[in-house]
């Protein structure tokens, strides 16, 4: 490589090296305040934390029961994640597996409504929470992960790819019953395209912001995100701006946490296509 | 991911013999819950609010035919009209963005002369934005972008950059657009490349290096081999972003303070609907604007899809 490849090189490093700098910058600066006081905040930036950690937590949780949004958030993420998996699982077994009436009607009908934009549903649904007196409990938040059409097309095409229909042969001639054999057989060689649609729908309950908003009215029922947009009707908080970037980063770091271990998943989940709610 | 083929399929499906039938009602069985939630929470709703839409209701209480009064009322609507102008401004500026960013940075990563290394850190790096609830990143970027104490124009001022501070999201309206148009591309930037790198990898890398061969340029390599091979990848990202953005509400509201401001610059087409469905009340008026903004992303992506096939000539 001659003198020229080679600072062409160089630069283009630069570059990733920049953007990547411009990806992480604001997460750095929210650490980074969060550890200072408002009024170090207001007279000038630093790349350093500073030393008022203790300081903020005071104001924030005497303001704000963060941990309870924490656990809400943590409960629903958890409930949204089983359910998405173990359901969607069952489905796109019983769809790709067995010969049924209606089963092509079914994959259709989920098709059609992977495309169908949310807001479209988005009225009629709160309207049905409305009509079923739900407004202000989790099933409307949990109940709906029961059905998630990508999930399910994303899953019924891996399991027609790894796995041979011979398998179930030999279990059923030693008269396993359907749901063992799902259980027992199915769902481990499932396992590794369940935990990519896992770790998505982890992710996106642990986001999810309108719908809660929507739904969740008593304040120590609110999800983390709910929780941190309500932020600035609490004036204790919003005056101090350490408190701030504490309550942001709160809520950020955990999945930044989790996403130096599972970004591989993450990332090959993307790829294939469906992570997107 | 490969469509797996059709013939495993269809030996999934004739199996042979004895005990078929009574088998194939575990289907049934297995997809049930399914169905049933489906039929509930996904499709009763779109029904649902088709049918709100014909109607006078508040989201309580009486409700009462209105024929198409609520669409005609839609289409009219200087509001609406407004709110999809700024939807679109928006979309225009993340789009434009984050798609031309992820592209650069395909053409950087598939290099075959300078075999760029760290894929993986950079990837991973340029995809935590996406990660992060946009509450907690709307909330980050309006502190950050404090006109007064923001650590933004402390930085930029520090550097020489700017003398003033800039008043990003309380001054004009289309510097809060263009925040917004930013801001959205630095959060989707990652999703888009890593999505490109994925249909990359699915071309034959016999191409570029036979076209190397051949003395191909770096340019020819690219305009003639890797975007027609992306075209699908690429009308997959832009139909998703486009569908995405025409439904702008999160990042815009938050990052408004709720009401729009400044002006009604950061007022989008779903933003207003929630508007006149949460705050006004007026449930059937914007169940028709629901409808009216999904009969126009459809035609958008039917435009997009035209557009995208045309080229192939």
């Amino acid at each position: 490589m001659d003198a020229k490849s080679k600072s062409v090189k160089a630069l283009l490093y630069l570059f990733l090296i920049l953007l990547s700098t411009l990806c992480f910058t604001p997460f750095w600066l929210m650490i980074v305040n969060a550890t200072r006081t408002g009024n170090e905040i207001m007279t000038g930036f630093s790349l350093l934390p500073g030393g008022s950690l203790a300081e903020n937590w005071k104001i924030v949780s005497e303001n704000l029961n963060l941990g309870r949004g924490f656990l809400n958030s943590l409960f629903l993420a958890v409930c949204n994640t089983a359910l998405v998996s173990y359901f969607s699982a069952l489905t796109a077994y019983g769809l790709a597996y067995y010969k049924f009436k209606g089963a092509k009607v079914i994959f259709t009908a989920l098709l059609i409504f992977m495309m169908v934009p949310s807001q479209l549903s988005m009225l009629g649904f709160y309207d049905l929470v409305n009509q079923m007196g739900l407004i202000d409990t989790y099933w409307p938040l949990i109940l709906p992960s029961i059905a998630s059409p990508a999930t399910v097309f994303f899953l019924r095409q891996y399991i027609l790819s790894v796995m041979p229909k011979a398998i179930l042969e030999a279990p059923r001639i030693d008269g396993a019953s359907e749901f063992k054999i799902f259980h027992k057989i199915v769902l481990p060689i499932m396992a590794p395209g369940i935990a990519t649609m896992a770790i998505g729908a982890f992710i996106g309950s642990w986001n999810n912001y309108l719908i809660p908003m929507l739904i969740i009215n008593t304040p120590a029922k609110r999800p983390l995100p709910v929780m941190v947009a309500e932020l600035s009707a609490v004036r204790d908080i919003t005056t101090n701006m350490g408190a701030t970037y504490l309550v942001v980063a709160i809520s950020a770091v955990p999945i930044m946490i989790a996403f130096c271990f599972f970004s591989k998943y993450i990332i090959s989940g993307i790829s294939a296509g469906s992570v997107k709610e | 991911m490969a469509v797996p083929a059709t013939a495993s399929e269809r030996r999934a499906v004739k199996s042979p013999k004895g005990g078929l039938e009574r088998r194939n009602r575990y289907g049934i069985l297995f997809c049930l819950p399914f169905v049933l939630a489906f039929l509930v929470f996904n499709i009763y709703p779109v029904f649902r609010t088709f049918q709100m839409s014909f109607m006078n209701y508040k989201g309580f209480g009486k409700e009462t035919f209105v024929w198409f009064d609520n669409y005609v009322r839609a289409f009219k609507d200087p509001l609406f009209r407004d709110a999809f102008g700024n939807t679109l401004k928006m979309w225009g500026v993340n789009i434009v963005l984050q798609l031309g960013l992820a592209l650069l940075l395909t053409v950087i990563f598939n290099d075959i002369k300078y075999r760029m290394k760290g894929l993986g850190i950079f990837r991973a790096l340029f995809y935590l934005p996406n990660l992060i609830a946009c509450t907690s990143v709307a909330f980050l970027f309006k502190t950050l972008l404090d006109w007064r104490f923001g650590s933004i124009n402390q930085i930029l001022m520090t550097m020489g950059v700017i003398s003033q501070p800039i008043n990003w999201l309380t001054g004009e309206g289309m510097t809060a657009q263009l925040v917004v148009g930013v801001v959205g591309a630095w959060m989707w930037f990652g999703n888009s490349f890593i999505m490109l790198m994925a249909g990359v990898q699915g071309i034959d890398k016999s191409y570029f290096e036979a076209a190397t061969i051949d003395g191909a340029g770096r340019w020819q390599i690219f305009s003639k081999i890797t975007m027609p091979l992306l075209r699908p990848i690429m009308l997959y990202v832009a139909v998703t972003s486009l569908i995405g953005g025409l439904q702008l509400f999160d990042l815009p509201y938050l990052l408004s303070g709720t009401k729009g401001e400044p002006g009604r610059a950061l007022y989008t087409s779903v933003f207003y609907i929630y508007t006149t469905a949460f705050t006004n009340h007026q449930m059937g008026y914007a169940a028709a604007l629901a409808f009216v903004l999904f009969l126009i992303i459809a035609v958008f992506c039917g435009i997009a899809f035209k557009l995208m096939n045309q080229k192939e000539d």
